[in-house]
């Protein structure tokens, strides 16, 4: 602590000398939160760790379908975060928008995959019955079908469960873009190899969440570890009922649905 | 584009070169299960075009991994299939079954089977060619009738042991796209059985083209109980094919599971003309009522009778419609399966290109290029059985040739 007792030469008045002193601690408590409201802002939810170990581990996404406003934001992260390019037909995550109508007929689109947000819709005939917001990404499957059919094993899993394509090594067949049941990947249109979600992989090593998860202003999108700790991730999974997309063809997803209608594909 | 895709959708990612490559390949199993027939079943009829179905067989799989490599990202880094290959991917093993049918089965049953023919060139020519056949025998230039019989007995064995390989190659071509789960217009048990058949089909139709063309080219009359042979074959094969792909269609009508909307809307829409028209009454429907009133496929004789030479024109145009039905269904099921997205809300476009890598002419020129290999094939190895070269009459008898010189 810095001395507060300065020499009182000038001989103020009572009240001067309490306003004073008042401004000092004032002062002095900025300087101190200064690093914890910066923390917060920084580190909001992963450890911060010297050297990242992989094993200490295991990731998913969390998205609470009521939440999503189709804004696009996290679309815009992403593509800034990871360079994707800017076009209407590349994206690692994208925002779909539903309209079930009363006559059960359901109309979907994904305009430029939500990056500018979604104009009004103009309906004829049947009402809209329900509408919503569905944030698609790769679902980092456990089983998964790009792992799977990868010839040359350029697509891997990590150990903390995340679905990587290494550049270095994809010979640019293209069967985990077939492989894949959700749309998720494409083919770099420079570098002719998959790319795909890497959950920012580069962002975790250096104890961030993903960029999607990190510009999200209503925290659709949680991401954290899966497994036996006290994370936003986890109370999210204790608190809702979960669903994963196309649980049929087994490839277990680590992208958790809560609020997910059956129409969604 | 109708309905809803995902927007990494919007890009078709195997083109025409992926239809290419299952066409070709089956081409080859096809051409050398034919050949399989007269060697190991004894079907005595389809010598003449034993040798040509082999050379068939060779010319098209050489050109078989070109499309694959035209179609890479990145076609230098290929050889990693080989050196690190994924042991659970399907399409890793594209490599050792492409190498062990190519070196083990067709180079190696070639080799047995024109041993003794290239000695006896060898002896016979002169200039270039002499040195060239001398290479090509390896040095084994015994004659003598132990060895002329141990040619036969292992191009036997080799045959033996190439059917099931045969399979192998295009089963697992059928193997590669019926085992992604992720895509409902592929992903069914029978793809590999339905890409075996149609690929015999095509083989017999191809080598039964080319048999009659060159007989064509080279004013040498066409064998009919050959052509017969091949057209009965031609048409039993077809109706396996035309069987099992029926019972594929109805049992996806039947089960009717979440896919089936937009596999209709698919077929009557973006398919319609490649699988109604031209797969299922071009190059199905009307070769099997062709051949089936005209070849002796279900009589001895044939049901109509028609002169050879007509019968010969008949025969050609429903090969020619079956190949054309042949690479429709590789159309199909490769473009086909494209064309719809995995959301199952929306259909697709496949917009070819004409020119650049992956271009039509790039396909059509990989079309090409095994009948030009062919053709330097048949002139370096003439598999016509008037061509064959005789033993002098001393070593005859014990040759293992089932062979002689037709009129």
């Amino acid at each position: 602590m810095m001395p507060t007792d300065v020499p009182n030469t000038a001989g103020p008045s009572a009240a001067e000398e309490s306003k004073r002193v008042d401004r000092r601690e004032f002062l002095k408590k900025c300087g101190l939160a200064a690093p914890i409201l910066l923390g917060v802002v920084r580190v909001p939810l992963l450890e911060a760790q010297d050297s990242y170990d992989p094993s200490e581990h295991l990731y998913g996404m969390g998205i609470d379908v009521n939440k999503c406003i189709g804004c696009g934001q996290c679309v815009a992260a992403c593509k800034t975060e990871n360079d994707v390019p800017l076009d209407s037909h590349h994206f690692n995550t994208w925002i779909e928008r539903y309209f079930i109508r009363t006559d059960e007929e359901v109309e979907v689109d994904s305009p430029n995959g939500g990056l500018d947000g979604f104009p009004p819709k103009a309906f004829e005939g049947a009402d809209i019955r329900r509408t919503f917001f569905v944030p698609k990404l790769c679902n980092h499957c456990a089983e998964a079908p790009c792992v799977q059919v990868c010839p040359v094993g350029a697509t891997f899993t990590t150990e903390d469960g995340a679905v990587l394509v290494d550049d270095e090594y994809c010979i640019g067949c293209r069967y985990c873009i077939q492989a894949c049941p959700y749309g998720a990947r494409w083919l770099h249109p420079e570098t002719h190899v998959a790319a795909k979600c890497t959950f920012c992989y580069h962002r975790l090593v250096d104890g961030l969440v993903p960029a999607c998860v990190e510009v999200c202003p209503t925290g659709a999108r949680l991401f954290g570890e899966l497994e036996g700790r006290a994370t936003p991730l986890a109370r999210f999974m204790r608190f809702n009922d979960l669903q994963v997309l196309k649980p049929h063809l087994n490839t277990r997803p680590k992208v958790y649905y809560a609020n997910l209608d059956g129409e969604v594909r | 584009m109708q309905g809803f895709i995902y927007p990494n959708e919007f890009e078709l990612h195997w083109g025409i070169l992926v239809v290419v490559y299952p066409y070709v390949t089956g081409l080859v199993a096809g051409a050398f299960i034919l050949a399989s027939l007269e060697r190991v079943f004894n079907v005595k009829e389809v010598q003449p075009t034993y040798r040509l179905a082999l050379l068939t067989a060779l010319a098209f799989l050489l050109v078989a991994p070109l499309p694959l490599l035209a179609h890479l990202g990145h076609p230098l880094r290929s050889y990693e299939i080989f050196l690190t290959p994924n042991r659970q991917s399907a399409m890793a093993m594209f490599g050792f079954v492409y190498a062990w049918y190519l070196m083990v089965v067709l180079l190696l049953e070639i080799w047995f089977d024109y041993r003794k023919d290239l000695v006896l060139w060898y002896q016979s020519e002169k200039g270039w060619r002499r040195y060239l056949y001398y290479a090509l025998t390896l040095g084994a230039t015994d004659l003598s009738e132990k060895s002329l019989r141990f040619d036969d007995k292992v191009g036997r064995w080799i045959t033996i042991i190439g059917i099931p390989s045969a399979f192998l190659l295009h089963g697992y071509v059928g193997f590669i796209f019926g085992s992604v789960k992720a895509n409902p217009w592929w992903s069914s048990v029978l793809m590999p059985v339905v890409f075996l058949f149609s690929a015999i089909v095509s083989g017999i139709a191809l080598v039964l083209i080319i048999y009659m063309i060159s007989s064509m080219v080279r004013w040498k009359p066409v064998d009919m109980r050959c052509a017969d042979k091949l057209a009965a074959f031609l048409f039993y094969a077809m109706a396996v094919d035309v069987s099992l792909e029926m019972l594929d269609f109805i049992h996806r009508l039947y089960e009717s599971e979440e896919s089936i909307g937009i596999l209709t809307q698919l077929i009557e829409s973006r398919l319609f003309t490649s699988l109604i028209v031209l797969q299922l009454v071009l190059g199905t429907l009307v070769p099997l009522l062709v051949l089936g009133l005209t070849s002796p496929a279900l009589s001895k004789e044939s049901v109509l009778k028609v002169p050879d030479e007509l019968k010969r024109l008949i025969y050609l145009g429903a090969a020619i419609l079956v190949q054309i039905g042949i690479f429709s269904i590789r159309y199909n099921v490769v473009i086909g399966g494209q064309l719809f997205s995995k959301s199952l809300r929306g259909l697709t476009v496949y917009k070819a290109e004409l020119l650049g890598i992956e271009g039509l002419l790039m396909a059509g020129a990989l079309l090409i290029l095994p009948f030009i290999i062919l053709w330097v094939l048949v002139k370096v190895l003439p598999p016509w059985t008037d061509a064959e070269a005789q033993l002098p009459a001393s070593g005859e008898g014990g040759a293992g040739q089932p062979t002689g010189a037709l009129p």
